[in-house]
């Protein structure tokens, strides 16, 4: 494929892609699925739904069983070689060379990958991960969180264009989870794509540009994440009572009111894509029903939220 | 071709020898001086001379062959299983390299470990017996094309092991015996001539019969036999590790 129309393209696109495994399990149905170049896609979904069968499909691990996807614009099968090395994988397993060191690890990434020695790019990715100081340690004498930088660091090695985060952050402490989605921002300031799968769903809300949900191997939603919130998110207003109320009035019957359980509480739900939230209106026939209050907060619904009913959605 | 990518797994390969100097070299050879201690000066000084050879020299074509097919097998079965038990494969199976760049990057290695070895064990025989080599370019020949071939039947063990036994039976219950058998110790013409016969189904025979003869002329077969043998088993698993590669036989889901 020419150069100029492989950069036009999406840089992942996933055309018809099934995986049935020769135990007769089928991970993946008919996956189509553009990445766009630049941006931070998360694959949500839970265990066993098929996210990291269809990264190593991807990335050449795992066979497909039909389909094709291409890498940058080249076939991952066909044209193997220049799609592999636009492309970076930290696998969710904390695999490491436990003998070597991290200096020779990562360099060693860097030249499989068909790159020239270069000392300063990885002196500069391992002084970015914080592991400039380790570089002579063998990775076992490393705590995991260590591990799992020095795999970040033999992914980025090779200056891939698309970087593949499955499960990043697990088992990973607080901080050292920050410092990783600053390094995804800063990646992607650079124009390097980035696919993360993750457990942690507010971590695709904070970082994602769109999210997919795969469950049961099938993709159930691909959506720009601001409008998956808008379309499927919900938004709620709390009142707190000034005294308790026995039931809700006959009067405000037709409104989306529930009260809690201990009768101090009235929450009023509603759409966010509706032209009228309905607020006024509602806070002047409670004014009518000489209900008062006196505090309000509004909430949204997480993306959690929203990912779980996606999930269940598809189950029932 | 992805040159950066063999020098790479090359050079990976290479420092773990170094880094396990013990196990790879010194262990290797300290075996084999015992031979030569046992079987060279205590028995050989009380044994004939063998095709006009003395004991001591005849055995050490023999015994170079011995460490040479294990040490290859070893080297390359492990270079190859080890990040397939440690989960470290990803990394191969996910990069730009095709099967003939990790066959060079292992294989290569592997054979170059083993051909160090060799002539490692040549310079120690040096202070128990003394040798002469008459075919010398014929002799590094043998030990080339015997490294890289027997390399690369350990790369094939090391792909199908899904454990540590599995990469130890055949080394340990097959290339062991046919080489104690396989006239490492003795002439096959010293053998009863049924089985002669059938020690010519031995493969071994043809390797370590074409590399004595390039250190004394003397043989048990014909060195060209030996010669296309080892071509021929070469071919064989070049063919075989294409296939696993192609396939992704034991390497892709």
């Amino acid at each position: 494929m020419h150069a100029e129309a492989a950069h036009a393209g999406p840089v992942v696109s996933i055309k018809g892609v099934g995986k049935t495994y020769k135990s007769g399990h089928t991970a993946l149905k008919n996956i189509d699925l553009d990445i766009r170049r630049g941006e931070i896609f998360a694959l949500l979904g839970p265990n066993g739904a098929g996210k990291t069968t269809l990264i190593g499909i991807i990335c050449g691990i795992v066979r497909p069983t039909s389909g094709t996807v291409t890498a940058d614009g080249f076939d991952v099968l066909t044209d193997f070689r220049r799609a592999r090395e636009a492309i970076g994988l930290v696998p969710q397993e904390l695999s490491t060379d436990a003998f070597e060191t991290v200096w020779s690890s990562v360099s060693f990434s860097r030249g499989l990958f068909g790159k020239p020695r270069d000392n300063a790019h990885i002196e500069k990715v391992l002084r970015g991960l914080s592991l400039w100081d380790k570089k002579d340690a063998k990775i076992m004498t490393l705590s995991g969180g260590m591990k799992r930088r020095v795999l970040i660091a033999k992914a980025l090695a090779h200056e891939p264009r698309i970087l593949f985060l499955d499960e990043p952050t697990a088992g990973v402490d607080v901080e050292l989870r920050h410092d990783m989605w600053e390094m995804v921002r800063a990646l992607r300031e650079t124009g390097v794509t980035v696919i993360l799968t993750t457990h942690y769903i507010e971590e695709a809300e904070d970082m994602a540009d769109r999210i997919g949900v795969i469950n049961k191997g099938e993709l159930i939603l691909v959506e720009d994440k601001a409008t998956l919130m808008r379309k499927l998110g919900k938004k709620q207003l709390t009142l707190t009572l000034q005294a308790p109320l026995e039931a809700i009035p006959e009067a405000l019957a037709d409104l989306p009111l529930t009260l809690a359980d201990d009768r101090h509480c009235l929450t009023y739900t509603f759409d966010t894509q509706a032209e009228e939230t309905g607020i006024a209106a509602l806070l002047r026939r409670l004014n009518e029903q000489g209900i008062d209050f006196k505090d309000l907060k509004s909430e949204e619904s997480s993306l959690e939220d929203i990912f779980v009913s996606l999930v269940h959605g598809a189950r029932a | 071709m992805n040159v950066h990518a063999i020098a790479a797994i090359y050079r990976f390969e290479m420092a773990r020898t170094f880094r396990t100097l013990t196990q790879s070299i010194a262990s290797p050879v300290l075996s084999t001086s015992l031979y030569f201690i046992v079987f060279g000066t205590a028995i050989g000084s009380r044994m004939g001379q063998i095709g006009g050879v003395s004991y001591g020299a005849f055995i050490i074509p023999g015994l170079i062959m011995l460490s040479l097919l294990n040490e290859s097998i070893s080297n390359a079965s492990f270079g190859i299983y080890l990040p397939k038990w440690s989960g470290t494969i990803y990394e191969l199976l996910s990069a730009p390299v095709s099967a003939i760049e990790a066959i060079l990057g292992y294989v290569g290695a592997a054979a170059t470990k083993s051909v160090l070895l060799g002539i490692l064990i040549l310079v120690t025989a040096r202070f128990f017996v003394p040798y002469h080599i008459e075919h010398p370019f014929v002799m590094v020949g043998f030990l080339v094309l015997t490294a890289a071939t027997f390399s690369l039947f350990g790369f094939i063990i090391g792909l199908w092991a899904d454990d540590f036994q599995k990469l130890q039976v055949i080394p340990l219950m097959v290339v062991t015996p046919l080489t104690f058998l396989g006239g490492a110790f003795y002439s096959i013409s010293m053998l009863p001539p049924l089985w002669q016969k059938i020690a010519l189904f031995n493969p071994v025979v043809y390797l370590i019969s074409g590399f004595r003869w390039s250190f004394y002329g003397v043989s048990d077969v014909s060195v060209g036999i030996s010669l296309v043998a080892t071509f021929g088993f070469l071919l064989a698993c070049v063919a075989v590790v294409w296939w696993i590669f192609r396939t992704g036989w034991k390497l892709r889901s």
